[in-house]
């Protein structure tokens, strides 16, 4: 079986010279228009819950409030990702043209950039494109001030509700939902929130047009997607791919040849094993299995000689830690698993204490109050299910 | 009108307003969904996730607390999946909870107890989580104790203390499974701005905070021939007290005093003698503090004058509003004039030494204990309050004692510090000292009665959280001529929000006024955190009315009718704010710092 190299794309990197031009004439259509646009393009969030963009953008739209507010979500706090940071690094001019577009939209006259802690760095460089951004909005007519908002670290605060009540002023704890913040929001009023890279995408959408967009990809995953891959690989990096590859194809052009599993997503995705690579699409709603495509696009390679075991003590101790602690089976669900895993490891417990531990993280994912505690079953799952025997020897 | 909801719960349909919770849905269907979070004082957290329901066709379980109604949802409360899950929550408190039952303060009136127990969770084989954590109890207040190895993290302290007293006090710190409710820098509660008002141990569902109990000290002072323990007993107990056997809104004022008879006080007195007491000293600075300001035109005359009763009130105002502490009136609390006097006044008119008087307080309030420790409070010569106890722990003593509550005849406060009118009951609730003072000032002032039928000053009585009234003072008798077409403006809050909020506006002038009444507590010290638990605003309102129904029934219902009021300064005081009431029922609170 030949190699095939995956399709890799240049689109969110590109420079393109023309972006004033670009704003100004998606600035004077029609909002319906630029809304069915978005639509069409079938974009979804690329910061986690995968939400289509464009009806994300067309609901806050809808609600009828005084102030209403634009958020860009750069908390980027996933081990390994930092292609957001690369995006605001290089483009970040796209970024604010959509979160303009958004503006003009929704009504928004106000929008912050959330940035995680570590990006300081980057605040002098962002103030300089913000000049810039600001004056070119002043000459097209549209009253929008975006301000950088800087996060403090902990990375639920990268969950949309524990952001804003992180700017608020409050501890960073996820809300209950509904209402949703395109309802109610940063200081409860109607927002749209979006990951950086998303709105990076909007801007090849404005610029090409949906088609283009669409053309990429399968069925519910459109588009190109920025991918960090890392672990057992000779070329670790941030990739542009087209979205719906299997994981075979991916391994096939990035792995080291004698690559075990794939975790598609980061902490919070999936670990494909060998045996799944073939059947197993990477996009929203795999065509193949049903994988969801996660967070920050982390894609971690394992080869024959991890130890699962370690690698999902690993994923574990991050969740214990990195959870809020405000519910009950993500706070004391996390300490259960690591203390139940590493019991049956030293035979403190029976092997079939693993099924209730399995059962535990479906109880997780049924009831906890958040994406971060909903989705540690996922990466738990699916590596004692794959590696059993690794949890136990 | 709110749009109206069609769902069904169980099967069975439910109409509600659209703005409801499927929590509230399932109540109006009598269909009961655990909760341990959740609490109707307090803004809905949904954290602990007990209250999951299914909705038919979503694979996500929903927090029935947090979430709305829909139209044509179907909602299971007692399905395969829900009870699971249910149980492996409660499976999940346990395991990071101390769970010494048998040992605990809380035994008998835990809510997490009472949902293991329901759930019949009794081979949970979930790891202990216990002996890995670092859990502390904190014993230093004099009035609460916390004990964080009870702690189920519900946050219900937290909403507590920051959205009914805006303090803070007790706040949610680090992450994850290092998660805790702490002070502020994990000082211990007596360092902090903790107002010491116990609010949040009625609304902690398990043991992790519980009040200071003093009750073995009481055993050993009752048991101790030598001495003799006096007791008095504030307004409000006499409207919580039944409860703790089981029978809300009544008052079992003879009840009580048969009880504390049974446990061998040697004398059964009234706080709300020193209540009428108050009301004399206090009206009486009030109108001092007027004339000062209307005819002496004198500056540095502080007004708005404000109420001192409220020892949770007291602790506040010294840590966040400093620079209003001339407005507090100079007047000791009902409960501290109550135990100066014991000590002196009750001990020579019954010829006893006074260091052989244990003087001990029945209280609905946890900040009294806090307030009897305070070097303030020993104008007697001795620590003029001993010991404070709660309704909760005079209930528990009488449990101990085996007094069949419900059955005990009604008997009568015994003389000396024992009489009371209807206008010092009503100082249990808020509003109450507002009403008893304007019966009695306006009565001295003008020679009549309040021009409110029965007495009943209704625009200071109810539950709203900041109450305005005022009172236009026509045609006064000759000593108080200056007082002629003044309209002597009031303000009441309860809840210590409530309290800033109002201070906070006459800081900013917004609002004026001369007398300001506030009560820590929400519904004043009916709602105490010494009172029974649960609390709801329905049992309050039922305490409230308990407690206006008393001073119908009262023979006498203005302070300065009291007649063993009269007596006591005729034989002892003197006159209102004379030489030995500056010295024995006054005295000045310094501020404190805001952390
Ligand atoms: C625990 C957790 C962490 C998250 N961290 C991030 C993050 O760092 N950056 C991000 O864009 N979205 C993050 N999300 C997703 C956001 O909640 C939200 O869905 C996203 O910002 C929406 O933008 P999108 O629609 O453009 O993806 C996180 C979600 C969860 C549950
Ligand atoms: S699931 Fe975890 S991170 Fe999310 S709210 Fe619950 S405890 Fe916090």
């Amino acid at each position: 079986m030949g190699k095939k190299q995956l399709r890799r794309m240049d689109l969110i990197f590109a420079n393109d010279e023309d972006f004033r031009d670009i704003l100004k004439q998606t600035l004077a259509r029609p909002n319906e228009e630029i809304i069915e646009d978005m639509i069409s393009s079938g974009l979804k969030g690329r910061g986690g819950a995968g939400f289509p963009t464009g009806l994300k953008w067309k609901l806050t739209a809808e609600e009828k409030a005084k102030n209403k507010y634009i958020i860009c979500n750069a908390d980027e706090g996933e081990p390994g990702t930092f292609k957001d940071r690369e995006i605001l690094t290089q483009v970040s001019y796209k970024v604010l043209a959509g979160m303009a577009v958004c503006a003009k939209i929704t009504g928004a006259k106000e929008g912050f950039i959330y940035l995680r802690g570590e990006y300081k760095f980057l605040v002098p460089l962002l103030n300089q494109e913000l000049d810039k951004f600001h004056s070119a909005c002043s000459e097209l007519g549209l009253k929008f001030n975006v301000k950088i908002f800087m996060g403090s670290g902990a990375y639920i605060c990268g969950e949309e509700s524990a952001l804003m009540e992180s700017m608020e002023g409050r501890r960073g704890e996820p809300r209950n939902k509904p209402p949703f913040p395109t309802v109610k929001g940063y200081r409860g009023c109607p927002t749209v929130i979006n990951n950086v890279e998303t709105l990076a995408h909007t801007f090849t959408i404005f610029k090409y047009g949906p088609r283009k967009f669409r053309d990429l990809g399968v069925q519910d995953s459109r588009g190109s997607k920025l991918f960090s891959v890392s672990g057992d690989t000779p070329t670790p990096g941030i990739y542009e791919l087209e979205l719906g590859m299997t994981v075979q194809d991916f391994v096939d052009d990035f792995g080291d040849g004698d690559t075990k599993a794939v975790q598609v997503g980061g902490a919070s995705g999936f670990l494909v094993p060998r045996k799944r690579f073939k059947e197993t699409a990477i996009g929203y709603q795999g065509k193949l299995t049903g994988i969801s495509l996660p967070t920050g696009g982390s894609m971690m390679i394992y080869n024959s000689s991890r130890s699962m075991y370690n690698v999902l003590n690993n994923y574990l101790d991050f969740f214990q830690e990195e959870s809020c602690g405000q519910c009950t089976p993500c706070r004391v669900g996390c300490q259960q698993l690591v203390k139940g895993v590493d019991a049956v490891k030293r035979g403190d417990k029976p092997t079939a204490y693993l099924d209730k531990l399995l059962k535990l993280t479906d109880t997780m994912k049924f009831t906890a109050k958040c994406g971060l505690g909903q989705s540690v079953a996922n990466s738990f799952q699916s590596i004692v299910e794959n590696f059993r025997e690794e949890m136990i020897y | 009108m709110a749009k109206i909801i069609n769902l069904t719960i169980n099967g069975i349909a439910v109409s509600i307003e659209e703005d409801k919770t499927i929590l509230e849905a399932a109540e109006k269907l009598n269909i009961k969904i655990p909760t341990l979070c959740y609490h109707k004082d307090l803004c809905v957290a949904g954290n602990c996730r007990v209250c999951v329901v299914e909705q038919v066709g979503s694979k996500k379980l929903l927090a029935a607390c947090a979430n709305p109604v829909h139209e044509g949802m179907e909602i299971e409360t007692n399905s395969l999946i829900v009870r699971n899950s249910r149980k492996h929550i409660i499976e999940l408190l346990l395991s990071e909870h101390n769970a010494d039952c048998t040992k605990c303060y809380k035994n008998g009136n835990c809510e997490l107890q009472e949902l293991s127990s329901e759930y019949k969770i009794t081979n949970s084989d979930f790891i202990d989580l216990v002996p890995s954590k670092n859990y502390q109890i904190d014993t230093l207040s004099p009035s609460l104790v916390k004990d964080d190895s009870k702690c189920i993290r519900c946050q219900r302290c937290v909403r507590t203390c920051s959205e009914i007293q805006h303090l803070s006090a007790l706040s949610v710190a680090h992450k994850g499974d290092h998660m805790k409710i702490s002070s502020f820098f994990d000082k211990p509660m007596n360092e902090v701005v903790c107002s010491n008002c116990g609010q949040c141990i009625i609304h902690c569902p398990t043991g992790a905070l519980v009040e200071r109990n003093y009750i073995e000290e009481v055993w050993d002072a009752l048991a101790d021939p030598d001495l003799h323990v006096v007791v008095q007993t504030a307004p409000a107990v006499r409207v919580g007290l039944g409860e703790e056997f089981d029978s809300y809104g009544s008052r079992v004022t003879g009840k009580m005093v048969s009880a504390l008879k049974r446990l061998g006080f040697n004398s059964v007195l009234d706080t709300d003698f020193t209540a009428d007491l108050t009301i004399l000293e206090e009206g009486t600075e009030l109108l001092t503090r007027l004339k000062k300001s209307i005819v002496g035109k004198e500056n540095g005359v502080q007004l708005p004058m404000f109420t001192s009763c409220s020892p949770g009130w007291i602790k506040f105002i010294e840590h966040s509003f400093p620079e209003y502490l001339d407005n507090l009136s100079t007047c000791k609390s009902p409960q501290q004039m109550f135990g100066a006097l014991a000590k002196t006044y009750y001990a020579q008119s019954r010829g006893i030494e006074s260091d052989k008087i244990v003087s001990v307080s029945i209280m609905p309030c946890t900040a009294k204990k806090y307030e009897a420790d305070r070097p303030e409070m020993r104008d007697s010569g001795y620590k003029d309050v001993d010991y404070v106890l709660t309704t909760r722990e005079l209930a528990i003593m009488i449990k101990q004692a085996g007094i069949e509550f419900n059955n005990l005849d009604d008997e009568k406060f015994d003389k000396l510090m024992g009489n009371s009118s209807g206008a010092a009951v009503i100082f249990g609730s808020t509003g109450g000292v507002m009403e008893a003072a304007l019966r009695t000032a306006y009565e001295l002032v003008t020679g009549r009665e309040v021009p409110f039928k029965n007495l009943e000053i209704i625009p200071v009585r109810g539950m709203k959280g900041i109450k305005e009234a005022s009172v236009l003072i026509e045609n006064p008798v000759d000593d108080w001529k200056f007082l002629d077409g003044v309209e002597l403006k009031c303000a009441i809050a309860h809840g210590l929000e409530n309290a800033h909020q109002l201070l906070t506006d006459i800081k900013a002038k917004k609002a004026e006024y001369h007398f300001v009444e506030v009560m820590a507590c929400p519904g004043g010290c009916l709602g105490g955190g010494g009172q029974p638990i649960p609390t709801s605003p329905e049992i309050r309102a039922k305490r409230m009315k308990a407690i206006y129904d008393e001073d119908k029934d009262k023979p006498i219902r203005k302070s300065h009718e009291n007649p063993e009021v009269a007596q006591l300064y005729e034989e002892f005081l003197g006159k209102p704010l004379g030489e030995k009431s500056h010295k024995l029922l006054h005295t000045h609170y310094t501020p404190r710092d805001r952390y």
